[in-house]
């Protein structure tokens, strides 16, 4: 039956509340208090990150921040984040699928897919592998799941957002019409704002809409992405649940901050662009790699963002020519009409550091490999004595905004195929 | 309520690497010895907040959960018991 979509059979389980659900765990007193994990309010991370089903009831949303909050909902009790203890919930969750496939493909912390075609004959139907799973994660876990069951990856996704939490949801040829088409557009992967926005446009509300729609009207209007979502909405995704393991293909490394205050001037940027550069190439250099692509990412204070991208002259990673490279990016995209709230720094396309390059008579090999040698030997001090032991002049410019260390401080949730 | 708290535990790694606890160390240094482990299973604490592998432990002739988390060892403790 492999190989065969209609035949498939594909769970997404997605924690419920995963972030406020952790701490609501090891904090039993909170337990039926509206709760909301959120980020620093004195680092400008304010934000509400997670809350809990009491919390939700206030209508207190994720991505909001505090104050806003708690102007609905005076009694709130805010806890901050504790990443580690959440990659290690995410880690025992993994575990717990591992026992029913090595097809699993992680979305985000909190999120997986997970392929049990072949399972079936050992363990049941893919409703018997959810309700077991379900259950598993709440005795061993003491937190709840929600799994949609389908035969494609898009639908197990939409399946496991209806019900909530704890339960299952089955998708199935059958019932994909009434389940699936009266949602809106915008709850199919991939439809972001702007697609949806455009779907409005041309009267396209749900997904139902969007598979009535003619797929040569949706081609000319998206590109190729028209085609794709057309088949989503039919139910006639094929693409494959990634084997275990796959996902650590690392395809970029990147850093961002939100910073403590504004950036204001080029000087403010350039301190902080060198200090995720830093991060950014220390761990490319861990990992082997070299980039010959950079990019950045810029949000102002109006949330409005952006990104761009160009190539590096050789494959690097070195810290002073990525970070050369990010700012060429910035003064070239950014006109200053507002001050800039936060930045990221990104090495992607990359080469294994021992690939042969092509030397350039316009470059000083020799000082290059002198800086190489250098931020080894940076990287060494650090492993010994910490962080802070080394560090670059112009970062005593604002201890304030440099006053962080990216590499270790700041988790990367383990979003897919990125590092 | 039931409260967390962490003990110290002596225990005996086998050969197949599990791990038997043995005895708990109260805080106060009283001394319990672990008569029998009846259960082994990885489960969630509800009542003291935490998840783990749980140890279903018979002390003194009374069924109790010890749990470890990563690399330490808790009860679910009545809070009178604390003090």
């Amino acid at each position: 039956m492999r190989g065969d979509s209609l035949h498939r059979v594909i769970l997404h389980a997605d924690l419920n509340n995963f972030y406020a659900s952790v701490e609501c765990l090891h904090r039993p007193a909170l337990r039926n208090l509206p709760v909301a994990v959120c980020g620093d309010p004195n680092l400008r991370h304010g934000i509400v990150l997670a809350k809990n089903y009491p919390a939700k009831k206030f209508g207190i949303k994720t991505g909001e921040v505090i104050w806003h909050a708690r102007q609905r909902c005076p009694d709130l009790v805010v806890v901050p984040p504790d990443y580690s203890l959440y990659l290690r919930f995410s880690r025992l969750a993994r575990k717990i699928y591992l026992d029913y496939t090595d097809q699993i493909e992680p979305f985000g912390i909190d999120e997986a897919w997970l392929d049990v075609t072949n399972s079936s004959s050992l363990y049941g139907n893919g409703e018997k592998i959810a309700d077991e799973i379900r259950a598993r994660i709440k005795y061993e876990l003491g937190i709840t799941a929600s799994v949609g069951v389908s035969y494609n990856k898009i639908f197990a996704k939409l399946g496991s957002d209806m019900k909530k939490p704890d339960a299952t949801t089955i998708i199935s040829p059958n019932n994909f019409r009434d389940l699936v088409w009266p949602l809106p557009v915008s709850d199919l992967l991939y439809v972001g704002r702007a697609t949806e926005q455009k779907f409005r446009r041309y009267g396209i509300k749900t997904i139902g809409d969007l598979a009535g729609a003619s797929q040569y009207f949706l081609h000319f209007i998206l590109g190729k992405w028209g085609d794709i979502l057309w088949s989503f909405a039919h139910g006639q995704d094929t693409t494959p649940v990634a084997p275990f393991g796959e996902e650590g293909i690392i395809k970029s490394i990147g850093n961002s901050t939100t910073t403590p205050r504004d950036l204001e001037n080029n000087n403010d940027v350039k301190l902080v662009i060198y200090l995720l550069s830093e991060s950014v190439a220390a761990r490319m250099r861990e990992h082997g790699f070299k980039c010959r692509t950079v990019q950045i990412h810029v949000r102002n204070c109006d949330l409005a963002v952006f990104e761009r991208q160009g190539k590096v002259a050789t494959p690097t990673h070195i810290s002073s020519e990525i970070a050369l490279r990010a700012m060429e990016l910035f003064h070239a995209n950014y006109r200053w009409e507002k001050p800039v709230r936060s930045i990221g720094v990104r090495g992607t396309d990359f080469v294994t550091e021992g690939t042969p390059v092509q030397v350039s008579l316009f470059i000083n090999e020799a000082e290059r490999k002198q800086k190489e040698d250098l931020e080894h030997t940076v990287d060494g001090l650090r492993q010994r004595f910490g962080h802070f032991i080394i560090q670059r002049g112009i970062m005593l410019k604002d201890r304030k905004l440099t006053d962080l260390n990216p590499k270790e401080e700041h988790v990367i949730h383990p979003e897919t195929r990125r590092c | 309520m039931a409260c967390k708290i962490y003990v110290e535990v002596t225990a005996r790694f086998d050969q197949e690497g599990s791990v038997i606890p043995e005895n708990i160390i109260w805080e106060d240094g009283r001394r319990f010895e672990i008569d029998r482990v009846l259960d082994v299973r990885p489960a969630a604490s509800l009542k003291a907040g935490g998840c783990g592998i749980r140890y279903t432990c018979r002390i003194r002739g009374r069924d109790t959960f010890l749990f470890l988390e990563e690399n330490r060892w808790f009860v679910e403790a009545k809070k009178a018991q604390r003090r």
